[in-house]
Formats: C-alpha cells, sequence, structure tokens
C-alpha cells in the first residue's frame, strides 16, 4: 500500500497543534493561579503564597495534589460514561483552538507557516459546533455519577447552554452582516488598520460577552455547580484527575472564548495604533509576526481578569432570572440588533439612500 | 490509497458500526451516544465532498440539539433495565428481516439507477460552501425557502399552544 501524503504539511501541522494545546493548558493552568490571585486582591488577602515566589507554583501544586488522590467510581455508575464524560469536556475544550488566527504567518525554513490550525471556510461555525458539543461531556457525566444532584446539575448546565447558544448565534449573525464572511482569518484580516469590530458592533459584542459567560459556565450563571442548591452540581461524584479534567476544561474555555472574543470583535492579533503592514517592512516579516502574538496575548489577558472579576463582583443569577434573562431580554435584543445592522447594511450599499 | 480513501474508508466503517451499535444497544442513552457517532462519520463524509456547511449544520443541528433532546428525554424518564418488557424472539425475528428486505429494496433500486454511475467529486468543488449556497437559496430557491421557514413558524406556534398551561 502507497501512502501518497504531503508530509511537510502534517509535521508543520502537528507542531502547530502541540504548540497551540500546550500553550493552551499552560495558559489555563496559570488561570486557575490569576483567579486565586485576583480573588485574593479584591477580598483584601494574599491569596497563594507559599509555593515559590507570589505562590507561582501552586498549579504545579494543585496538579499533583489531584494526581495523588483516590480516583473513586461509584458502584452503581456506568465506568465507561463516568470516565468519558470529563474526557469530552476537555477535548471540546480544546479543539476551539483550531480555527483560532494565533498570528499572521512565520517564514521558516524557506516556507511560510500560517499560525492557525485550520483556516476553514466555516470558520466560527466550527466553534458553534464544538460549543454544542460541550453539552455532552457535562450531560454525560452527570448521568453516569448515578446520582441524583448531578443529573439535576448536568441538567441544568445542558439546558443553559442551549438556551445562550441562541442569542450567541443570532447576535453573530449582525456581525456576520458587517464582514461578510465567517473566516476567523478573513474577521482578523478585515480588522487589521481599520476600527475595531466593536466599534460597528457594540450591542452585539455586549451580548456575545454575556452568552460567553453563560456557555463557559462561569459566575454569574454557574448554576450548574451551586453548592447550596446541589451539592457540587454535575461534577459531585467526580474525584481525583477527573474532576480536575471537568474544572480544567472551565478554564480552557475561558482562554478559548476570550481568543475567540478577541479575534471577533478586537482585532485579533491587530498591532493597535499602528500600521501592520509598514511594521511588516521595517521589522521583517518573523519579528512582526512575533509582536502580533504578544498583543493578541496581551488582549486575551485581559479579558481573563475581566472574567474573574466579574466572578468576584457578581452574585449568582437565580435559575428563572437566568431562563428570563436568556429567552427573554437577550434574544429579543439580538433580533432587534439583527435588524438593525440588516437595514444599516443596505442603506450603505445604497449610498444612504432610501 | 491517498489520504481521502482512507478517510473514506474510516468514516464508512464507523458509520456502519455506529448503525449497529444504535439498533443492537441495551439501553437507549448508549443508543443515543452511537447516533451521534453515525451524525459525525456521515458529517465527516460530507467535508470529504467539501460540502462544509452542510457538514457543520448536521454536527450543530442534529448531534448538538435534537440529540440533546433525546438525551434529556431519556435520562429524564428513567428507564431502567428491569422496568423495560422482555421483548419476544419472533418479534425480534420478524423485525431483522424486514429490515432485511427493505435493505435489498434499496439496493435493488439503487443499483439500476444513473446515479450509481456516476463518482462523487471528492476534495473539490465550491458548490456545498457557504457563499454559493445562499446565493442558490436566496436566488433560484427562494420561495420554497421561505415557505419551509413559514412552516418552522407554525410548527413553533403549535408547539406553543401545546405546551401553555389552561
Amino acid at each position: 500500500m502507497f501512502l501518497t501524503i504531503d508530509w511537510t504539511i502534517i509535521l508543520e501541522k502537528f507542531v502547530l497543534i502541540v504548540v497551540v494545546v500546550m500553550g493552551s493548558l499552560i495558559i489555563a493552568m496559570y488561570a486557575t493561579w490569576g483567579e486565586r490571585k485576583v480573588a485574593a486582591i479584591l477580598q483584601d488577602r494574599r491569596g497563594p503564597n507559599r509555593a515559590g515566589p507570589a505562590g507561582i507554583f501552586q498549579p504545579l501544586a494543585d496538579g499533583l495534589k489531584l494526581f495523588f488522590k483516590e480516583e473513586i467510581i461509584p458502584n452503581f455508575s456506568s465506568k465507561f460514561l463516568f470516565i468519558l464524560g470529563p474526557c469530552l469536556a476537555m477535548l471540546t475544550a480544546i479543539m476551539i483552538g483550531a480555527v483560532v488566527p494565533w498570528g499572521n504567518k512565520l517564514h521558516l525554513f524557506n516556507r511560510d507557516m500560517s499560525l492557525q490550525i485550520a483556516d476553514i471556510n466555516i470558520g466560527i461555525l466550527f466553534v458553534f459546533g464544538v460549543v454544542s458539543m460541550g453539552v455532552y461531556g457535562i450531560m454525560i457525566g452527570g448521568w453516569a455519577s448515578n446520582n441524583k444532584f448531578s443529573l439535576f446539575g448536568a441538567l441544568r448546565a445542558a439546558s443553559q447552554i442551549i438556551s445562550y447558544e441562541l442569542p450567541m448565534g443570532l447576535a453573530l449573525i449582525a456581525l456576520l452582516m458587517v464582514t461578510g464572511t465567517l473566516s476567523l482569518k478573513a474577521m482578523v484580516g478585515g480588522q487589521m488598520d481599520h476600527i475595531w469590530n466593536i466599534f460597528k458592533q457594540p450591542l452585539g459584542f455586549l451580548i456575545f460577552l454575556v452568552c460567553a459567560f453563560a456557555e463557559c459556565n462561569r459566575t454569574p450563571f454557574d448554576l450548574a455547580e451551586a453548592e447550596n442548591e446541589l451539592v457540587g452540581g454535575y461534577h459531585t461524584e467526580y474525584s481525583s484527575m477527573k474532576l480536575g479534567f471537568y474544572l480544567f476544561a472551565e478554564y480552557i474555555n475561558m482562554f478559548l472564548s476570550s481568543a475567540v472574543m478577541v479575534s471577533l470583535f478586537f482585532g485579533g492579533y491587530d498591532i493597535p495604533f499602528f500600521n501592520d503592514a509598514a511594521l511588516i517592512d521595517k521589522l521583517g516579516l518573523n519579528w512582526v509576526t512575533i509582536i502580533q502574538g504578544g498583543v493578541l496575548f496581551i488582549k486575551i489577558v485581559c479579558f481573563l481578569i475581566f472574567f474573574m472579576w466579574v466572578r468576584w463582583t457578581i452574585p449568582r443569577f437565580r435559575y428563572d432570572q437566568l431562563m428570563n434573562l436568556g429567552w427573554k431580554i437577550l434574544i429579543p435584543l439580538a433580533i432587534f440588533n439583527m435588524l438593525l445592522t440588516g437595514a444599516l447594511v443596505l442603506l450603505k450599499q445604497n449610498h444612504w439612500h432610501f | 490509497m491517498n489520504i481521502t480513501q482512507i478517510l473514506f474508508w474510516f468514516l464508512s466503517v464507523l458509520a456502519i458500526v455506529g448503525a449497529a451499535g444504535v439498533v443492537g444497544s441495551k439501553n437507549p442513552v448508549y443508543s443515543v451516544l452511537w447516533l451521534i457517532v453515525v451524525f459525525f462519520a456521515i458529517s465527516g463524509h460530507y467535508i470529504l465532498m467539501n460540502a462544509q456547511f452542510l457538514a457543520i449544520v448536521n454536527i450543530i443541528v442534529y448531534a448538538g440539539a435534537i440529540m440533546v433532546l433525546f438525551l434529556f428525554v431519556i435520562m429524564l424518564m428513567n428507564l431502567n433495565a428491569d422496568a423495560e418488557p422482555a421483548k419476544n424472539m419472533n418479534l425480534k425475528m420478524a423485525g431483522t428481516i424486514a429490515g432485511m428486505c427493505l435493505m435489498l429494496v434499496f439496493v435493488a433500486a439503487l443499483s439500476r439507477s444513473d446515479e450509481m454511475n456516476r463518482v462523487s467529486q471528492m476534495n473539490g468543488g465550491d458548490i456545498g460552501l457557504i457563499g454559493y449556497l445562499g446565493k442558490v437559496l436566496f436566488n433560484d430557491y427562494v420561495i420554497p425557502f421561505e415557505i419551509s421557514s413559514v412552516l418552522f413558524l407554525s410548527a413553533m406556534v403549535g408547539a406553543v399552544v401545546i405546551g401553555k398551561k389552561e
């Protein structure tokens, strides 16, 4: 059997995938440390400060602790699904990184290497597909635990994620009308050296942001694990690294949804106040790409800090409030935004004549 | 064998194994999960034919939304193994034979048709891409498209009427 496969591109993509996955994991690891530090600052405490300077090795210590804990699989649970749940949660969290453009391109070994794993035609819809798959990790885990509280938590989380996908999609339609493309790379390209999409779609961004919080199961929408009502939510029965996977998936989700939001609304790897094309002439392609990667990273960290800030500022919603907000406020608002944007786009095509 | 063929065979086997799993699983939750595997395999086939939009809509709508509703219903119904009525062996045999007959009819009908001689275009063509699809839908087929959306609206109104408390 003769295989006709272009090995260089497979190698190139493989390296990129490993870098992106490892990067997501490390950033998620330090997001847990960041979260504890932000919480400490907001509550006038010190936060983790024992492991290493300023507690910098705390995530490693936490990981070790989780690995060494006893793994418990409940007797009456379906074992395969019980293990599949956290794996699916982790898998779907990491997969979003495949379509995010992490930078322009590097010129190495006489070939251009795009810093996006896959520039697919459907771009942002892929993100939606993966997000809708994320429900299964939670539902399967909650059901397989064979525990009423877990099942309640799982059902809450699933209905929350499904409900908030709708306004998210509707807010996105308005953005797609403005950009005219689904590919994230093309969207970032359209914002390069132009105004960012946030100024064209402020309402759309607000709706998208609220929905992103709900999709990540973050406070104020973390009803899936409301301790005072549900013991521990869908991961009540989980212990050791399987619990760690669920908790970790949340941070990866947070990181990658920040990356998607930055790409959609805040210019992605665009360097603000500089003309990127002129910079490439001055510094060369590779250096500009590295700076762009750094700028993207700074933007993402700002979003992560915002996520944490909100978590320690706003109390948890009640479940009926959550559903009312999703179905009765965000969806009509998103439809209004869509109609308004459509009208404005049509007017602009008509050169501002009715 | 190039990479497209390898993927084609892999996805085909996955789809058939998944479909067998849907029918063969004792626990309905496992059936639903196998069905999701089948949807993924079929989406993979769409992608091989470069119908990316169709593939992702299949995943979002069927695997992502409808199957979640299935899971909801099955999990809340609390189907236990002992609560399920024992199935008659004769009934199983009859079902198998009926299914085989249906397959025979399909194969016989398809083997005579012209469609069999047409080889699908792999890994190329932009018919399945979203830009082309949108233009076709809103230029050539705009009336059927709008009528089907009215159908959806009426279904939604019907669901609300049925679900409303007296």
